[in-house]
């Protein structure tokens, strides 16, 4: 009856502890992390297009007989390999390797998956069947045994490992393709699109492909970190880029040789592939968290 | 025996401040049945919750004022003490049978570990004693179901066995969380008859959280009455009935459809719904909903009243 | 039993798929297997003869029938290099990567399961926010880097351990486990960055379950109810997942074997594709999958074991 102030509806933090600050830091330095990996990504991006701008030498033909297996100096930034040629440039074209690799295996992977994904999840019947038991064969190999065989099936070289891989990859993407249309075909949007006539084609292009894309982009971008390590470990092996391209991979399959002597010639590619995978881990990781921050707690 | 002091339950929802309980207090004595009714959303299961201090822990929750059991300050009681206090003094059953027993226990295990957190007793004693409940509490096969798993059962067995479990240790308070909304309407009975017959046996308190008028006119003895997180009244059980003072409560009553209403007539809702925790900055928070809401109601929000007789109300014109 | 029977049949096709595809790999394989075996001097009639004898010239269906009946009865062709049977090479080499394998899986379990647990369990902790950090950098690195820097490190600078030189376990065990520690260690770190994940984020959902609320108004201790109530029902995900990091693991094994010298499976595919052995290539690939499809189908089989829910 008498006039009592109005202190109940405020959530006054009078009576009660302060918020934590570990929670507000933890929210940011979750997406602090995707922002270090956006930059290491972008820095790759920017070295492997200026490489050749940047380099000082040629990384296969300019080869310093005096000055083999050199430490770091003025006239090589980071030492020579074992055929004298400038390891900071040869770290620069390799850059360019690497992001082909990953643009080529990926790019690959999921323009072949995503379609034959896409069509099984929404026909269902015997096409998805059929793609389902295919899909079970295929992913039983271990993918790097995929890889082999087929890089040694298409004579080796470099683009044919990268195919190689994205074949390994393709039916993952089929998979999770296959699962997003057979969810999506469902949704009410979809069956009202049907049912004004919009023919399968039109539905499967304009309703499902755009909103399956989210997770789609996720793996695509966390198969780019594992397409790198792939091409790294093919040509480590001999079966990738040849030994005297600048591929990081080569480069470590060069070191392997030396370890006893020049322990620093692994330390370099094997730090660059190590810190592109981790951006493109970040990075996956951070598209996760804005898109479906349920998933990645 | 339990008393509840101007609780207050403030979580972290999407890095923002929510206060689903704010300033709730009653009393709940001994062998005494006390409903605590309200909609959905009014935080009369987190209020159950705090009690034994069991919300998710992801939740972050900041409690203040207090919670007296037995005399001692339950909010400010270590881990350890309310450890000894949980199914052993005050005991729970939830809202969904169905999930609410581990799917890869065994029945006599989960209930045999009850005894085992509490008593010392031997191991032919706790099977012994887990057999007698299952009896006691209406499960005829209780010698083939110890050895069953919770997906073969009903959700009328399950709720049962719940109670078996929660009663073991004869505990003083047992909280009971919608303990029939998932189930039928011939099981509820079934249930509400056997919680009452047990609760005469071993004289425990049973404090009810339901939005059930039917289960509360059953069962209790006194009714606190929750709305947006406040308590707006509290009464016996037949003044709830007889002479609803708060406007909430009083809509509540003729919200029900009577048996003798003519077919066809409308019913009478409540207009508007339960405005979510901090959106009602001052005021009566049933203010927007309210036949008899006047300016006061707006601009200052209601104490606590006693009517008398144990009748309290928080409205600037009750009925 | 007819569960077990039910299972089995249905990993058939996908048996007979996979011996599709690892047969049409050497159908592809480039260079003439009549060249390899008798070199470039062969006369033409030798070649001829050759060719017959190895019925290249039928159709392929027909080659595909008689290998995969080879292959059933234990015939895995001969080697282009000696001619030896490849199934006796293949018999040697298979239980030194199934140690390999195995033991990266224990390393694996024992690194990823406490840590996962520990970091489910106090999702605010510094621990989780170390133990997230070391999975992601876990994850990034390459095996085949990090192996060889733990040469460098354990063999080169500190000489604790050998860089290669394998023993039977048959013969000298000691000295085979300390041959195989590097390369079983360097391959479970990777995989226990990957099952860490997938222990934690199993572990954090079973924890909201109701049936956990349940368990702590008994009055449970928090470990109690961690290890006694969530673990368990937790693990059912990741063990299905685990047959998948299986295949995985396989594929990683390859390089670690060539990288330590462990003269396994992996190694033997890698080496034949270099020599051109195809043959073998083809019985190491065929052999890899089988195991992993019997690896998943003995998952499936445990997994209908450990939960009741699933009818037998």
């Amino acid at each position: 009856m008498n006039s009592s102030t109005n202190t109940t509806n405020t959530t006054s933090s009078q009576a009660l502890p302060e918020l934590p600050r570990w929670r507000t830091l933890r929210r940011f330095a979750g997406n602090r992390l995707a922002l270090i990996g956006a930059l290491i990504i972008g820095l790759l991006i920017v070295l492997a297009l200026a490489a050749p701008l940047l380099a000082h030498y040629d990384p296969i033909f300019d080869q310093d007989y005096g000055n083999l297996l050199a430490g770091p100096s003025a006239e090589h930034w980071l030492g020579t390999d074992d055929l004298g040629r400038d390891i900071y440039t040869r770290m620069l074209f390799g850059s360019r390797i690497s992001l082909q690799a990953a643009l080529i295996s990926v790019g690959l992977a999921f323009s072949l998956g995503v379609p034959i994904g896409i069509v099984s999840g929404y026909y269902r019947g015997a096409v998805d069947a059929i793609v389902m038991r295919v899909v079970d064969a295929l992913q039983a190999f271990p993918s790097l045994i995929l890889a082999l065989a087929l890089a040694a099936a298409l004579g080796g070289g470099f683009y044919n490992a990268m195919v190689a891989v994205g074949i390994g990859f393709t039916s993952s993407f089929v998979r999770l393709a296959r699962g997003q249309a057979m969810t999506i075909r469902n949704l009410d949007y979809v069956m009202a699109a049907r049912s004004i006539g919009a023919g399968h084609l039109r539905i499967m292009w304009r309703y499902i492909l755009p909103n399956s894309l989210a997770p789609l982009v996720i793996q695509a971008t966390f198969a780019m970190g594992t397409a790198i390590i792939a091409e790294a470990g093919l040509s480590y092996l001999g079966l990738g880029a040849k030994p005297e391209d600048p591929s990081w991979g080569s480069m470590l399959h060069i070191a392997q040789g030396y370890l006893n002597t020049t322990p620093m010639l692994a330390m370099w590619p094997g730090l660059a592939i190590f810190l592109v995978v981790l951006g493109f881990n970040l990075l996956g990781d951070g598209i996760r968290e804005v898109f479906d921050p349920k998933l990645s707690r | 025996m339990l008393e509840i002091d101007n609780l207050k339950i403030e979580f972290l929802s999407h890095g923002r401040r929510v206060a689903p309980v704010d300033g709730v207090s009653f009393s709940l004595g001994r062998d005494e049945t006390v409903g605590l009714l309200g909609e959905s959303g009014c935080g009369k299961s987190v209020t159950a919750l705090s009690i034994l201090r069991l919300f998710p822990m992801a939740s972050q929750a900041r409690l203040s004022g207090s919670i007296r059991f037995d005399g001692r300050d339950l909010l400010q009681a270590e881990d350890e003490a309310l450890r000894g206090i949980r199914g052993k003094e005050i005991a729970m059953i939830f809202q969904e049978p169905m999930t609410s027993l581990n799917p890869l226990h065994r029945i006599g295990e989960q209930l045999a570990e009850m005894l085992r957190i509490h008593t010392g007793l031997a191991r032919p004693e706790i099977d012994a004693r887990v057999l007698a409940m299952l009896e006691r509490v209406g499960l005829a096969r209780a010698a083939q179901l110890v050895d069953e798993y919770p997906h073969s059962l009903s959700g009328g067995m399950r709720q049962r066995v719940m109670i078996a479990m929660a009663l073991l240790c004869k505990p003083k308070l047992l909280i009971c969380d919608e303990p029939t909304t998932a189930l039928d309407v011939t099981i509820q009975a079934q249930i509400l008859d056997l919680m009452r017959d047990l609760k005469r046996e071993q004289q425990t308190s049973i404090l009810l959280i339901t939005h059930d008028l039917g289960v509360v006119a059953e069962m209790c003895e006194r009714v606190v009455v929750m709305y947006a997180g406040q308590v707006v009244e509290q009464s016996s059980v037949e003044d709830l009935f007889d002479r609803p003072a708060h406007p909430y409560t009083h809509a509540l009553m003729r919200a029900r459809p009577a048996l003798d209403a003519t077919p066809g007539a409308p019913l009478n809702a409540i207009p508007g719904s339960v405005p979510p925790p901090g959106t009602v900055k001052s005021g009566c928070r049933f203010a927007a909903r309210c036949a008899r809401a006047q300016d006061i109601c707006r601009q200052e929000m209601p104490p606590l009243e006693d009517l008398g007789d144990g009748h309290h109300v928080r409205c600037w014109y009750p009925h | 039993m007819p569960k077990l029977l039910k299972r089995l049949l249905l990993s058939l096709p996908t048996l007979l798929l996979v011996s599709m595809v690892v047969f049409s790999l050497l159908a592809v394989l480039p260079g003439d297997p009549v060249a390899a075996i008798l070199g470039m001097e062969a006369t033409p009639e030798a070649a001829a003869a050759l060719r017959l004898k190895l019925g290249l010239d039928d159709p392929l269906l027909v080659q595909y029938g008689r290998w995969l009946w080879a292959v059933l009865h234990g015939d895995l062709g001969r080697s282009f290099i000696d001619n030896t049977p490849v199934a006796d090479a293949l018999w040697q080499r298979l239980p030194v990567t199934i140690e390999l394998a195995i033991g990266s899986f224990l390393v694996a379990v024992i690194i990823a399961v406490p840590a996962g647990i520990l970091s489910a369990a106090r999702p605010r902790g510094w621990a989780n926010a170390i133990g997230t950090l070391i999975a992601l950098f876990g994850m990034s690195v390459p095996h085949f880097w990090l192996g060889m820097l733990f040469i460098i490190l354990f063999a080169v600078k500190l000489g604790w351990l050998p860089a290669s030189g394998f023993v039977p376990l048959s013969v000298d065990w000691h000295a085979n486990l300390i041959a195989m520690i590097m390369p079983m260690v360097v391959t479970g770190l990777r995989e226990s960055a990957i099952l860490m994940r997938m222990v934690r984020s199993s572990l954090l959902e079973v924890l909201n379950e109701d049936y956990i609320r349940t368990a702590f108004s008994k009055g449970l201790r928090d470990w109690q109810v961690v290890l006694g109530h969530a673990l368990r029902n937790a693990m059912i995900p990741v063990l299905t997942a685990s047959g998948l990091m299986v295949s995985g693991m396989l594929g990683g094994l390859v390089i670690t074997e060539s990288i330590f010298g462990i003269p396994g499976m992996g190694k033997m595919i890698v080496d034949a594709i270099f020599q051109r052995d195809y043959v073998t290539v083809q019985a190491g690939v065929l052999a890899a999958t089988v195991m992993v499809v019997i690896v998943n189908l003995g998952v499936d089989l445990l997994y209908s074991v450990i939960d009741p829910r699933i009818s037998r």
